[in-house]
């Protein structure tokens, strides 16, 4: 374990044009700050992802959040480790399945004779009406929340250049 | 909402966006940006716009400063103009 305090960034990082970000200082109170934090930035950003329709927030800041959270694993631990814990095409199927999901959470209330998203169409999400509308919500934070994480990281991946 | 607090967070904020601007290291002036974004939702806030700030927080105090950060990597730290 070799502690640096010069410059911040990673050893041999600054100013390297093809390394890319393949390796890291190894710091004990990185990696503990990172492994107490990580945990509770997700729990917050599910928080913020269901109760988006009541409060501040919602599918895309949880989302965001989530992104960070993913962020801060690779900017702490570097590729190898991080690649193990989030895998980079993780965040292309996230973003896909996202978008996916999504899609036919909003033309599903076409099929039953209603319009884009129109979600008290849909026949299986409850018994009345206002049911029906708070599950569709809830369900298109869920979808866009996990879209937005997935297309995050896959840009963080991109721009760093981990994700081929 | 309290004008002498948003009033002081202005000044601040023009402060922070100028000594973004004029810092020669890059790797300060992102971390000025970021305070700036911070600063903007304290704000966003204040002026009775949660949902806002919270996107702010969330997108420019954090993704923003880390894709810049990032960019950063791959050049030098310095700026020449």
């Amino acid at each position: 374990m070799s502690l640096r305090f010069d410059s911040g960034l990673p050893e041999g990082l600054a100013g390297s044009a093809h390394r890319g970000m393949s390796r890291t200082y190894h710091s004990l109170f990185v990696d503990v700050v990172t492994k107490a934090m990580v945990p509770m930035i997700q729990v917050f950003a599910f928080y913020v992802i269901f109760h988006g329709h009541y409060s501040p927030g919602g599918g895309f800041q949880g989302g965001v959040m989530l992104a960070a959270s993913i962020m801060l694993l690779r900017l702490a631990m570097g590729q190898e480790e991080s690649f193990r814990r989030f895998p980079p095409d993780w965040g292309m199927l996230l973003a896909a399945g996202g978008t996916l999901l999504f899609a036919v959470l909003g033309v599903l209330p076409m099929v039953f004779g209603g319009n884009f998203l129109d979600y008290e169409y849909i026949p299986f999400l409850g018994a009345e009406a206002a049911t029906r509308r708070y599950w569709g919500i809830l369900l298109a934070e869920v979808f866009i929340g996990f879209l937005v994480w997935g297309a995050l990281v896959a840009i963080y991946d991109a721009l760093s250049g981990g994700g081929e | 909402m309290i004008w002498q607090l948003d009033f002081w967070l202005m000044v601040v904020l023009v402060i922070f966006a100028i000594a973004a601007l004029e810092v020669r290291d890059l790797l300060a002036a992102v971390g000025i940006l970021t305070g700036y974004s911070f600063l903007m939702a304290l704000l966003f806030a204040e002026l009775g716009a949660p949902d806002v700030a919270l996107t702010e927080a969330a997108l420019g105090a954090g993704l923003t400063g880390v894709f810049l950060l990032v960019a950063l990597f791959f050049f030098d730290r310095t700026s020449e103009d």
